[in-house]
């Protein structure tokens, strides 16, 4: 059952991320990259992290993606002339060479769980308290510390957007 | 097995039937209600009271001719209703609407009364509430027409700014409930504040929370497009603003959607602020239903009363007022229930 699932899901969120790339108008790529979101969305249930799967939802399906489309809506984006039409051999290259190290670091990292074998979680695992409790203790300064980055790019992008306006 | 499934099939088939229906009929209540309050007689021509209107207008509408605009994109265009309306009713099923029933001894064991109570109840809430912006924005785009990209631009600027200072407007019933379970929200408002012996009043969260209160439903009322802050279709400026290309049963949709979205959003400040189902003597959906139709009174009283923002007011009320006061009441309960007894 579970598998079936997962099975499911990943084909959908696979096949959304191709049509995400393929697809010559940015408003359909948007599209399919919200059901991307919205099938790991899915995965992340699997997982039991029901946390993770919400915040998920609200931030990249609900916030992140309707911002996304605002930005191509008032751009006013047609049809791109022809993404086919003289494919730059470099950015191939460095395409197919970064997608390769993507592989391999994802097939090992996979690979040496899979061979230590997965614990199964704890009972609260993923609940939002467990999220909660770890955020605030182990993992406190790694979350602090991200805030601020976040703070310095977003005064920085305003920075920079004010310079262009004056 | 067999049974939990049935039971929870009869219980989904019961509240969509009953949030469709009362989605027809607030309709009627908002024609009714306005006129009163602008001393007209509003709709009394079908049936008594002209109680049949919205089956009329539901009637007319599924025979009304389907216009397609030849501009539009096909696929979106057709997609956004549904996008609209799908999250609208989905939210629901995570709102308790009553306590523990055994239908008058009907069933052998009591049946709680929702559909669903998950551990991160409220943030489903929200989730499902911030995917409905979609349908408004996706209708706007693909209608291919200014004053719906218009509409579908402020909708989104708008519900992006305002579920911000509705979620940390919450954060404080959170703070003292100590879960995210509306069930548990729900119980953590029993029992009354006495003194002295004397009970003064119920538990409810609006008592220790009135302007986390007063902040949800400034947001409530922009989240759902309702004036004062209907600005994304403002007829005086954007013909219908997002659902202007929309024709019969598709802009019934639309409609549907804005109706069930502030049903959703007055059953969800029922259950945050107003104690949900608890109450004396009566049973407990009554108490939900009378609550709920309360804040849908309310509502339509404002439409009725106030004038409608100008857009650069919409936005600096909500990020120069409704932000920083959410913010300043978190910080005040934390203060607070760290100080004192909890609630």
């Amino acid at each position: 059952m579970e598998l079936a699932f997962f099975l499911g899901l990943a084909l959908v969120a696979a096949a959304a991320g191709v049509l995400v790339v393929v697809q010559r108008h940015a408003v359909y790529s948007a599209l399919y990259l919200i059901i991307t979101m919205g099938a790991l969305a899915g995965i992340y249930i699997l997982l039991e992290a029901h946390f993770v799967w919400v915040i998920q939802v609200i931030v990249y399906a609900g916030a992140i993606m309707v911002l996304f489309l605002f930005v191509i809506m008032l751009l006013d984006i047609r049809r791109e002339e022809d993404p086919w039409a003289a494919p730059d051999r470099g950015r191939i290259l460095v395409a197919v060479l970064l997608s390769v190290v993507l592989l391999v670091e994802l097939g090992v990292a996979v690979g040496t769980r899979l061979v230590a074998g997965v614990p199964p979680p704890p009972g609260n695992f993923g609940t939002t308290e467990t999220v909660g409790r770890l955020l605030f203790t182990d993992f406190l300064y790694p979350f602090e510390i991200t805030s601020i980055i976040l703070l310095v790019a977003m005064v920085g992008a305003m920075v920079l957007a004010k310079k262009r306006l004056t | 097995m067999l049974e939990t499934l049935i039971i929870t099939l009869v219980k989904i088939a019961v509240v969509f039937g009953a949030l469709l229906l009362t989605v027809a009929y607030m309709t009627w209540v908002e024609r009714k209600v306005i006129a009163d309050i602008q001393v007209r007689l509003g709709p009394n021509r079908v049936g008594p009271y002209g109680l049949l209107q919205p089956i009329a207008d539901g009637l007319k509408l599924m025979f009304k001719e389907d216009l397609i605009p030849g501009q539009v994109d096909r696929v979106i265009y057709l997609l956004a209703p549904s996008l609209s309306i799908i999250p609208a009713f989905i939210a629901f099923a995570v709102i308790p609407f009553g306590d523990t029933t055994t239908l008058f001894g009907l069933l052998s064991r009591p049946v709680p009364l929702h559909i669903a109570d998950i551990n991160v109840g409220i943030l489903f809430v929200f989730g499902v509430a911030s995917l409905g912006v979609y349908g408004i924005v996706l209708a706007g785009w693909s209608s291919n027409n200014k004053y719906s990209l218009l509409g579908g631009l402020r909708s989104s600027a708008q519900l992006i700014s305002y579920e911000l200072s509705m979620g940390l407007s919450v954060v404080g019933v959170l703070m003292l409930a100590g879960s995210l379970s509306l069930v548990e929200i729900v119980k953590a408002q029993e029992g009354v504040y006495s003194f002295r012996g004397i009970p003064l009043m119920p538990r409810w969260f609006i008592f220790i929370q009135p302007l986390g209160f007063c902040i949800y439903f400034c947001c409530a009322l922009a989240e759902t497009n309702r004036a004062p802050f209907d600005l994304p279709e403002a007829e005086t400026e954007l013909v219908a603003g997002f659902h202007t290309e929309y024709s019969s049963m598709k802009f019934a949709m639309f409609f549907m959607a804005e109706y069930a979205n502030m049903i959703t959003v007055a059953a969800l400040a029922t259950t945050l602020f107003l104690g949900g189902w608890l109450g004396p003597i009566a049973p407990s959906p009554v108490w939900f239903v009378g609550k709920v139709f309360f804040l849908l009174f309310l509502f339509i009283w404002l439409r009725a009363t106030l004038p409608r923002f100008r857009y650069d007011q919409l936005m600096h009320f909500g990020w120069k007022w409704l932000l920083p006061l959410a913010l300043l009441n978190i910080a005040a309960t934390a203060i607070g229930s760290m100080l004192g007894p909890r609630g």
